[in-house]
């Protein structure tokens, strides 16, 4: 379990990381490491690995949208059946449960704003639990999933030190 | 114009600049240097530490503290060192803030030293002690530490050295350039041999904080060691704070009294700016120095790991971010193997003689560099010994 802690952590801030070099870190055997990452993957622990790219840099002006909706819970079911009909979506990248004044948090990205309003208003309010919908634009992205956008990473220190 | 080495004093000529400093100015003219070269951590000081300096500023404090330093930190401090290494001393009496380890180390030889008294520095070591003890009108005896010992200082070779002169003892472990550490049972072994000889003990702790295996011993620990160990500490390495220079001394009231009336009348008190961040270091800063040493020992076993594989000879180095292989495999003479390793490679490690002459025949590396760069110079490395190994 410990164990399995520490290679996903290490996976966590670097996915690329190499079981190879897994194993160096944690002082073990590289088959153990592999084999433990494929069960964590089959188990659906470890989901998925993406990138964190930063889009603007390339000139692709792509458009994030968070959007609060207030649903109206089912019997038997409350939140859990119109939160993954909304998962279902391929704009919708992330779906969160809030508490406060309204109950979905749902992230949508698209080319343009039109897109985004045309999801809102063909796709997500026509569901018959969704009460309302305030659409949040995403300005400008400072810092995500631990990376920031902007910060120099140079080296600052003199090459040689005593 | 006119050379003007006739007016300068006896003392300071007659010490070497330092080893660092030609080596220093033959990768600032190379380009594209991957450098495991540095002597700090490759973070940046922790944001809330920063801020805490922020705070300071825009509060205004701008002004003197008095000549010992904050007493807020020097309280902090005292906390710190029990906590940390089980001795208790008195923020009033026997603490002293100073700029970084570097003044403290200095206060500590003046404040003891008579003309001609010998200082014992075990080595290969920090670059420091020697000349400091020569600037005190000192004489610095050097004492070998083995590759063999994994650089551990040994009673039966440090008793060698020991002569009626002899007065202060430095130790520095967590060792630069080493790596290398001393366990409980090395410092017993050393305990009587030191006060049979009435040696008082500078005990440089500033990698107190980067162990791997196991926690920091503190000769000052040890019964009857106290009020004969200074021990100097600072922020530099454990918060990544290289730059603020704020180190400490705690010991004896009489030998802190004594420093303090030379810091007095030489540095005034460290920048209060310096200090604050000091306190919120202490006070805040554990969890993010964890996090850092955990990544520094994630990079010691990468690059332990890469030594083997290239055949660099490496006993494992258990506290701070240094590794110092062995090169006797290329046949060279450390300061021609750094030079030649920059040119055909570039990369940048410092040789071993720096550090004393029993460094000879080893280089430092320095792993507070990023896992890519450490596995870049481990794969160039092994390159440049592939065209060099001898026999």
């Amino acid at each position: 379990m410990e164990l399995e802690k520490k290679i996903l952590k290490l996976l966590e801030k670097d996915a690329k990381m190499s079981p190879k070099l897994i194993a160096t870190i944690l002082d073990e055997d590289e088959g153990k490491i592999r084999d433990i990452i494929e069960r964590l993957e089959r188990e659906k622990i470890i989901l998925g690995y993406s990138t964190v790219i930063n889009w603007e840099r390339l000139g692709e002006d792509g458009v994030t949208a968070m959007i609060d909706v207030k649903v109206t819970p089912e019997r038997e079911v409350g939140f859990e059946k119109v939160a993954e009909r909304i998962c279902r979506f391929p704009e919708v990248r992330c779906v969160y449960l809030m508490s406060g004044t309204y109950d979905l948090s749902v992230v949508v990205t698209g080319e343009t704003m039109k897109d985004i309003a045309w999801f809102v208003s063909h796709r997500l309010s026509t569901l018959e639990q969704v009460q309302s919908t305030v659409t949040h634009f995403v300005l400008k992205r400072y810092k995500q999933d631990d990376f920031i956008f902007e910060e120099p990473e140079e080296d600052k220190r003199l090459v040689v030190s005593p | 114009m006119n050379s003007m080495q006739n007016y300068l004093a006896d003392t300071v000529k007659s010490i070497p600049p330092s080893g660092i400093r030609r080596f220093f100015d033959l990768v600032t003219q190379t380009k594209g240097v991957i450098s495991l070269g540095v002597g700090e951590p490759d973070f940046v000081t922790p944001w809330h530490i920063r801020e805490a300096c922020f705070y300071a500023l825009e509060k205004g404090y701008t002004m003197y503290t008095s000549n010992s330093g904050l007493l807020e930190l020097r309280e902090e401090i005292a906390n710190y060192m029990k906590k940390k290494i089980g001795v208790e001393y008195s923020p009033q009496r026997e603490i002293l803030i100073t700029i970084g380890v570097s003044e403290a180390v200095d206060l500590a030889l003046r404040a003891l030293l008579n003309p001609g008294d010998e200082v014992l520095v075990p080595e290969p070591s920090f670059v420091s002690y020697a000349p400091g003890t020569v600037l005190a009108y000192g004489k610095a005896v050097s004492v070998p530490t083995y590759f063999e010992d994994e650089y551990r200082l040994k009673p039966e070779v440090l008793e060698k050295y020991i002569t009626p002169r002899s007065k202060i003892l430095i130790l520095a472990y967590p060792n630069n350039p080493t790596g290398g550490i001393m366990e409980k049972e090395d410092l017993e072994k050393l305990r009587d041999l030191i006060i049979k000889n009435d040696l008082i003990v500078i005990s440089d702790e500033i990698y107190a904080e980067l162990t791997y295996n196991g926690g920091h011993v503190s000769i000052a620990s040890l019964p009857g060691m106290r009020d004969r160990t200074i021990v100097l500490n600072g922020f530099s390495k454990a918060y990544a704070m290289t730059g603020w220079r704020i180190g400490y001394a705690c010991g004896h009231p009489d030998i802190i009294a004594a420093m303090t009336k030379i810091h007095q009348y030489t540095i005034m008190c460290a920048p209060i700016m310096s200090q604050m961040a000091a306190i919120e270091a202490l006070r805040h800063g554990e969890s993010e120095m964890r996090r850092m040493v955990d990544d520094y020992n994630n990079r010691r076993k990468i690059i332990l790991s890469g030594f083997k594989e290239i055949g660099l000879d490496c006993f494992e180095p258990k506290g701070a971010f240094y590794a110092f292989p062995s090169i006797k495999i290329s046949g060279m003479s450390s300061e021609e193997f750094c030079e030649k390793l920059l040119m055909e490679e570039k990369v940048a490690v410092v040789p071993g003689n720096a550090f004393g002459a029993n460094g000879e025949g080893h280089i430092r590396c320095c792993y507070a560099a990023s896992i890519k760069n450490i596995e870049i110079a481990i794969e160039r490395m092994g390159n440049f010994l592939a065209r060099h190994r001898k026999g």
